[in-house]
């Protein structure tokens, strides 16, 4: 059964492309058949995290006016096989689409795919409106910022309004250091407040910067820390019971993280 | 778990920042317009008028945020209403 997920958070630049291009790489990994829709018109970007941005001919906008099939649109990912994107335009606007027809691409997709993964624009307005229409699921991405997440709550009051129901909630760019300094938001202090399921912490990985530089998701790399808390993360969506990564190079914190986890 | 308590001193930024949340959270979920606190405003007035006279012009009702006795916060309706006199209940 195919299952389709939207990636938000409401506040821009905290992640949502990075963390749709990584749990969709991963799946595809996992050997899943992958659809990455990005929603984000005007402003795209999904298809430079994926190092697809030399490939693409069609686009969202061209699917849904009937320009071209959805297959033409699909640019299949240059690593692995499973995996395509569909990229969104970038000369059109958030109104070129509607919710409605949002919901029947994602009812194509499903047909071919075993996981659609949405990447939502930032804001509530429309592209919010289009990028939640077809989903099963929603992924709320947070840092530990004041403004992320006041727009993370924003942004879960919105999807229980809209039936989407029980949000899981990723926290990403965690840094342990200012966290022990009590400089950061804890793991915990955010999932106090914003009170929704905890999927996955990212740590703050300058790996990752190197990793979009040259379009590969930081989620092949074996050995980078925030490549291995996305693996961890998408087993848990999965269904599968991971406990969280030590991320503390230092000493201490692996007993109360995975006390965390099993409270999540 | 208590050597974690002490890794931030009461004044570390991050309980600045949890607090600051906490407070606009209160306001954000709430999401009162100011038509909505019109609206209890008279009924509020309309109800205790039958008993007191009131001070109109003096009459405020607005959400605040109450400090509960574990430290966080929550949402109170604050009404603060000027009373002229106490009108002759009939029991």
């Amino acid at each position: 059964m195919s299952e389709s997920i939207v990636i938000t958070s409401g506040k821009g630049g905290v992640g949502k492309t990075t963390s749709t291009a990584n749990i969709g790489t991963y799946l595809a990994m996992k050997g899943y058949k992958v659809a990455l829709v990005d929603t984000d018109i005007g402003l795209r970007n999904l298809d430079v995290v994926m190092g697809l941005e030399n490939r693409i001919v069609y686009d969202i906008v061209d699917v849904v006016e009937g320009q071209c099939r959805l297959k033409q649109a699909l640019i299949k990912d240059k690593r692995f096989d499973g995996l395509y994107l569909l990229p969104a335009a970038q000369t059109r606007d958030k109104s070129a689409v509607t919710p409605e027809q949002m919901q029947k691409l994602i009812s194509d997709l499903k047909e071919e795919f075993d996981y659609i993964l949405v990447d939502c624009p930032a804001g509530i307005e429309q592209g919010f409106k289009n990028a939640i229409a077809g989903a099963d699921r929603a992924i709320v991405i947070t840092t530990p910022e004041v403004s992320a997440v006041r727009d993370a709550d924003r942004i879960i009051g919105l999807l229980e309004a809209s039936d989407l129901h029980d949000p899981l909630l990723v926290i990403n760019r965690i840094k342990m250091d200012m966290v022990k300094r009590g400089d950061m938001m804890d793991i915990e202090d955010i999932i106090d407040i914003l009170a929704i399921d905890l999927l996955g912490v990212i740590p703050d990985d300058e790996n990752i910067i190197i990793s979009s530089n040259r379009g590969e998701p930081i989620v092949t790399d074996e050995k980078s820390l925030a490549g291995q808390a996305y693996r961890n993360l998408v087993e848990r969506l999965l269904g599968n019971d991971v406990p969280l990564i030590n991320l503390d190079v230092g000493n201490g914190f692996m007993g109360r993280l995975k006390r965390l986890f099993k409270m999540a | 778990m208590d050597l974690f308590k002490s890794f931030g001193s009461k004044n570390s930024s991050k309980d600045i920042a949890k607090e600051r949340l906490q407070l606009l959270l209160v306001h954000d979920r709430a999401d009162v317009s100011p038509k909505f606190l019109e609206t209890i405003k008279e009924d509020i007035l309309n109800v205790i008028s039958n008993y007191v006279d009131i001070d109109e012009t003096g009459l405020s009702v607005e959400i605040t945020k109450e400090k509960r006795s574990d430290n966080t916060y929550m949402p109170a309706l604050h009404a603060n209403i000027p009373i002229k006199k106490m009108k002759q209940v009939i029991r």
